[in-house]
């Protein structure tokens, strides 16, 4: 298993406006589809709801851990687990937004990592991973996560 | 990112405890509940309680030798639980996505 996803991307927007629609908690949750209770502080607790169709109500609670207008973002949550049995120590991921200036528009890089906070077990299977059958699993589980 | 389905593994994982279970088990000997809860300042009942868990998420399973009861890592958990990661990827790229229709409309 790998410890991190990695997504880059280029928005055609100034990097203005994709910086607040990341650290905006409303315009975050408009396209995250996540109901915020309130703002993206650095060092506290970011509370709400999903408003994801199919998962409504679902808690959110992510550790905010960086605002660094416009190029930085990142905060902490437990993976998954929509009710860990204590979400304080159940093991988390960093996921990382970072922006750059690129022509007229915006190069948004997005890194979750922290996976190898999991079993070693978990690490182990993982390796080998590169099977049909694991990728036809991945497409049910899609389905199933996002249908 | 709803991440509900294949979060039923992962409730079963968000603790210390279990976690320390299924790293136990993860070389594939089965053992017994003695044995797993050797060192563990936990009671054989809550140890019990947490083999449930990780039963129920598919990531243990339970295997009867004479008297005792085995527990051993279930490897079809395991997948799930990796198949999951391509999920959470796909959900990214989904919110992506999003995102993008968001700020270049």
């Amino acid at each position: 298993m790998t410890d991190k996803i990695e997504k880059t991307t280029l928005v055609r927007a100034p990097i203005d406006k994709v910086w607040r629609a990341i650290s905006d908690h409303r315009e975050f949750g408009s396209w995250f589809k996540v109901d915020l209770d309130g703002p993206f502080v650095a060092g506290e607790k970011s509370t709400g709801k999903m408003t994801y169709p199919g998962y409504e109500g679902y808690p959110w609670l992510a550790w905010v851990t960086v605002v660094d207008a416009p190029n930085r973002l990142a905060f902490e949550w437990t993976p998954g687990s929509d009710a860990p049995d204590d979400p304080e120590t159940a093991p988390r991921t960093l996921v990382e937004f970072r922006l750059q200036p690129e022509g007229d528009g915006t190069r948004l890089h997005i890194v979750e990592s922290g996976f190898d906070a999991l079993p070693e077990a978990m690490r182990k299977s993982a390796l080998r991973s590169n099977t049909e059958g694991w990728t036809i699993q991945i497409d049910n589980l899609t389905r199933h996560a996002e249908g | 990112m709803p991440r509900a389905e294949p979060a039923i593994l992962f409730a079963a994982l968000g603790d210390r405890t279990r976690l320390r279970l299924v790293d136990r088990l993860g070389d594939g000997t089965p053992r017994s509940i003695a044995r797993l809860g050797d060192g563990l300042p936990i009671s054989r009942q809550a140890l019990t309680k947490h083999l449930q868990v990780l039963e129920r998420a598919g990531l243990a399973s339970a295997v009867r030798e004479g008297r005792e009861t085995l527990y051993r890592i279930d490897p079809a958990g395991l997948l799930a639980a990796e198949a999951w990661i391509g999920t959470v990827s796909a959900q990214w790229d989904s919110a992506i996505d999003r995102l993008k229709r968001h700020v270049e409309d």
